[in-house]
């Protein structure tokens, strides 16, 4: 059974899809494997073992009716816990959502449905994706697979480390500053936020509606093409969803091919701040790209050292607002409704039970900024700094086709490291928020161990809008020549978990 | 514990009333603002909800089309101009009522803007025009409906406990906002309710909404306030909610100047609040208190993009608008030959519609405004009901004049036909059936009654042929009566005058 969790999705689709094996056994050993390790990393807050055994049955009936499949009808995924899904608890890591169930599917869930793809269950994450270590998480933080003592990134880092576990061979993130390329870095996973509006929001527990996109991980790029394809597409039920043609991802990630491409290094991302391992992986990459026939020049944007903190401006602003529909009232916890007390009262007990310390942080830090009298000066200005972003990505992408940097700068760190200090914790995204302050698509590609700690590394590649699958294209490029160099996948280079 | 109020002429002599109305109108849309819900009224409560307009999370909003078209058509109509470019925003508070405890509105961008109404009303020196200016009418939701149970007078504060329906919350609004309506003196009272008359004829013209008031379809809030003299600046004002009549319109402007002016002569200060209107006792009653300070944090709604509506559209759109009410106003009273005071009796009745589609399906004016503004009136009026409301179509009225005019009926007869439409009985024609409504024409059973009604009366012959023929009229009265209306009155007296030997 260990080889079957081993296997990459495309491997196991066509394995499914030609009867060699079917969906039941690759479900059942990853249910296995989740029985076996997440003991220790804690990567599922739910497991739906008997819909899993089921939708995998009905792959396996229709393969066998002779029914026309997709490219991933059959394989297993990690549903992170912020995307409501009809039947099965939806969290959002959160005491507030305790016991609901949605009754509906989100967008995404709804595709994946239709492509066969079994969800296994739902993963850990901060608290309504509030952090970048799953240390938020209402229900205990998720262990980095490569070293248990460490974080998996955040706030998907629940959907990273189930990946770089084996317990999923695909999981979906969300990703509204790095909650999706920052795990993947730490974990040695491949993660992938796509254009704005190129994955339907809907569905998806709203953090800061205009920053949040839902994106595919897999542990190389052809897997995580594979599920960008099956998600991604217009949705009317999305407003802010783009109504054109999801890019040829796929073909891009079977190409690999970056001869004559002229790839910028943003000279703002990398450097001070960076941990000197993470910089020293990405300048043998950046060797490695010119190698390769890439044109390679380095970009200035100006604006991006005010990102992180224009970004803390506009996210708990947004946030603010989308979290206060949940006072207890239609859904959820209920706090203090004892008969004596008044609406307001019941309400603000339930918030305050409900919510985690970083979750009423970011509420407060959201309500004074869009305070009148305060609301030009701060949401205001932070919009303007997001259009001076803008027209730096735009400035850069008028000379090169991709831009890469680091995508954290630092390799995971320590359980409990930074829990005291937010400030510390923000910085984690530096390099991965004006991608999202942008609107365009970002790819973290594991890229070597840093030599200090031999914790993953991870190269950022980020292209123009609805240009995702340069993002592929380059990212299987370096790929092809790193696995060579490694004698295959990063992930063989993690320590076997004890459980196994 | 009622509040001291002032002789509305005495206010009125001491102080210039500034007026403002803020009217939300319910779209007779379909589905919802956001989400494809059904609006239909007075359905089971919670029943016509889904993720979107209940809030749930990860629920998103999609944008009505047909929403959007019916604010720019009402612009249009109130002579604003159309945005080339605005925003929904949200509205954050906390309230039970409201889903997601913020309301999806537009705050500073609305989608038309710097409009107005002209409204005619009856001054001392004849009919004038009164320029109503228009801020805005922008494009909102409407919240769900709380119910509180036990404590005071449905009221929250003392309730048991609180039940909320949700089947109206998503149902799209437009609010129309004047400016400070300036320069109407004493005649505050009447702008605002002409005002708010003329605008559910303007949207009801263009089949945007019912426009209901007792079932809040068009909603009005007063504002009011007092100032020494035009040439002052402004009052603190007060704001009355939930006056849903065009007289309480009328009532709580005049009830809000006396009131105001009773606080400012008395040399108290006017609160920033909102007031409650009490329809049956015709006072107001203190609410929140409210400041300029409150704070409900709008910001540009991330959910829904930009509306741009293009200039072609809004052409589009301006071509399908019905005729202005002021031009059409002019053009039946010509058409029909009516006086102004005529007109106005059709105008107020609220039927003019009623009468002109009657007219188009045939009926005469004269007795499409006759039934209308008379017995269908009173049978409304009767009843309770809304004219609109009274079950009665062009094609009812066009058969019973055809009837009429056959001498098949009369109209004692007609109007009993008309209370068996009104209770249900069928069409005119089976009513009159079933009723057993006829002119009786054989002049046998006739003679005979008047022979009862001579015998009953023995004087009455006698004085006829003293030439005293108005004494005719309680003999056709009896025989009236005794044919239970069914007697043609001018045949009964041609038959009483022959038989008496007399001519007229």
């Amino acid at each position: 059974m260990s080889d079957l969790i081993r296997k990459n999705a495309s491997e196991l689709a066509e394995l499914i899809a030609s009867r060699e094996i079917s969906s039941v056994e690759v479900t059942q050993a990853h249910l296995d494997r989740i029985a076996a390790v997440d003991g220790d990393v804690h990567a599922f807050l739910h497991i739906d073992t008997a819909g899993a055994l089921s939708a995998a049955a009905d792959v396996d009936a229709k393969i066998k009716a002779g029914e026309k499949q997709s490219a991933l009808a059959g394989v297993p995924l990690g549903l992170k816990d912020i995307v409501a899904s009809k039947g099965l608890p939806t969290t959002c890591g959160s005491r507030m959502l305790e016991g609901w169930i949605p009754p509906y599917d989100a967008t995404v869930v709804t595709n994946l449905r239709n492509a066969g793809v079994v969800i296994l269950g739902k993963t850990n994450m901060d608290e309504f994706a509030m952090g970048s270590s799953t240390e938020h998480s209402a229900y205990g933080p998720t262990h980095n697979p490569w070293d248990l003592e460490r974080i998996p990134g955040g706030s998907g880092g629940g959907s990273s480390a189930c990946i770089a576990a084996f317990e999923a061979p695909l999981a979906i993130g969300t990703d509204t500053g790095g909650s999706i390329r920052q795990p993947a870095a730490v974990t040695g996973t491949v993660g992938v936020k796509p254009t704005y509006g190129a994955v339907s929001r809907y569905g998806l527990v709203a953090l800061a509606s205009s920053l949040d996109q839902a994106g595919p991980c897999a542990r190389n790029v052809l897997d995580t093409a594979l599920l960008h394809s099956v998600i991604a597409g217009h949705d009317p039920k999305d407003s802010t969803s783009i109504n054109e043609p999801t890019p040829d991802v796929v073909s891009a990630a079977k190409r690999g091919d970056i001869k004559g491409m002229t790839i910028g290094v943003v000279k703002e991302l990398g450097g001070e701040g960076y941990q000197a391992g993470v910089q020293s992986r990405f300048t043998e990459t950046v060797e490695l790209i010119q190698s390769l026939g890439a044109n390679v020049v380095e970009v200035s944007c100006p604006s991006f050292p005010a990102a992180l903190a224009a970004y803390y401006l506009i996210l708990p602003s947004e946030a603010s607002s989308n979290l206060a529909k949940f006072d207890g009232i239609r859904f959820g916890l209920r706090v203090g409704d004892d008969g004596t007390k008044s609406v307001e009262q019941v309400m603000s007990e339930t918030r305050a039970a409900g919510f985690g310390d970083e979750v009423i942080r970011r509420i407060i830090l959201g309500t004074y900024a869009l305070s009148a009298g305060y609301y030009d000066a701060y949401y205001g200005q932070a919009q303007k700094v997001r259009t001076l972003i803008a027209r730096d990505f735009a400035a850069a992408f008028a000379k090169v086709d991709v831009l890469i940097s680091p995508t954290a700068p630092t390799t995971a760190f320590k359980i409990g490291e930074k829990l005291d200090d937010p400030l510390a914790m923000y910085l984690n995204d530096v390099a991965t928020i004006p991608v999202n302050m942008a609107g365009l698509p970002g790819m973290s590609l594991p890229i070597g161990l840093a030599p200090e700690d031999n914790l993953p590394v991870g190269l950022q590649i980020i292209a123009p809008a609805m240009a995702d699958d340069r993002l592929y294209n380059v990212g299987a490029a370096i790929e092809r020549e790193l696995l060579v160099k490694w004698g295959g996948p990063i992930l063989g280079l993690a320590p076997e978990l004890a459980g196994a | 514990m009622a509040e001291a109020v002032m002789n509305y002429d005495e206010a009125i002599s001491k102080f210039d009333p500034v007026l403002g109305l803020e009217v939300h109108v319910e779209l007779g849309t379909n589905t919802k603002m956001f989400c494809g819900c059904s609006t239909v009224f007075g359905a089971q409560p919670n029943t016509q909800v889904c993720p979107v307009c209940l809030g749930l999370p990860g629920a998103l909003p999609a944008l009505n089309k047909i929403g959007v078209e019916s604010a720019i058509r009402i612009g249009l109509a109130l002579n604003c101009e159309i945005a080339t470019w605005c925003r929904f925003a949200r509205k954050n508070y906390f309230y039970p009522d409201m889903p997601k405890n913020f309301q999806t509105s537009q705050y500073d961008e609305p989608i038309a803007f710097e409009g107005y109404l002209d409204v005619d009303i009856e001054t001392d020196e004849g009919r004038k025009t009164f320029r109503v200016p228009i801020e805005r009418a922008h494009m909102e939701e409407d919240t769900g409906k709380n119910s509180h149970v036990g404590g005071a007078a449905g009221r929250i504060h003392g309730a048991d406990y609180s039940l909320v329906d949700y089947n109206r919350a998503g149902i799209p609004l437009i609010e129309i906002v004047t400016k400070p309506i300036t320069g109407t003196g004493k005649y505050a009272p009447e702008v605002a309710k002409a005002y708010v008359a003329a605008l559910r004829e303007i949207l009801r013209g263009l089949g945007v909404s019912d426009v209901k008031m007792e079932q809040g379809s068009l909603r009005c809030d007063v504002n009011l306030s007092l100032r020494d003299t035009p040439e002052s600046k402004l009052g603190t004002r007060s704001e009355t909610k939930n006056v849903n009549s065009l007289r309480s319109v009328e009532r709580a402007v005049r009830f809000e100047v006396s009131r105001h002016a009773a606080r400012l002569a008395a040399g108290d200060t006017v609160i920033q609040e909102t007031r409650h209107w009490h329809e049956d006792t015709g006072i107001s009653t203190s609410g929140r208190i409210k400041s300029d300070a409150e704070d409900y944090r709008y910001f540009p709604e991330p959910d829904l993009l930009p509306i741009a509506p293009s200039r072609e559209w809004v052409e589009e759109l301006r071509a399908t608008l019905p005729e202005n009410p002021v031009v059409r106003r002019a053009r039946l009273v010509a058409d029909w030959g009516l006086s102004e005071i005529d007109m106005n009796t059709v105008v107020n009745s609220g039927a003019l519609n009623l009468i002109v589609e009657a007219v188009a399906a045939g009926v005469e004016p004269a007795a499409a405004r006759k039934w209308w503004t008379g017995e269908l009136s009173r049978i409304a009026n009767d009843r309770g009901l809304e004219i609109d409301d009274v079950p009665v179509t062009p094609a009812d009225l066009k058969r019973l004049e055809e009837l009429i005019s056959s001498g098949a009926l009369n109209d004692k007869l007609a109007r009993q036909a008309l209370e068996g439409l009104v209770a249900g009985e069928g069409d005119i024609d089976a009513i009159v059936k079933v009723r057993g409504l006829a002119v009786v024409s054989d002049d046998g059973p006739l003679l005979a009654a008047i022979d009862e009604a001579l015998a009953a009366d023995p004087a009455v012959a006698e004085t006829i042929k003293s030439g005293k023929l108005a004494a005719a009229g309680s003999v056709v009265g009896a025989v009236m009566k005794a044919t239970r209306g069914q007697a043609d009155a001018a045949r009964v007296r041609e038959l009483l005058f022959e038989k008496l030997g007399v001519s007229e």
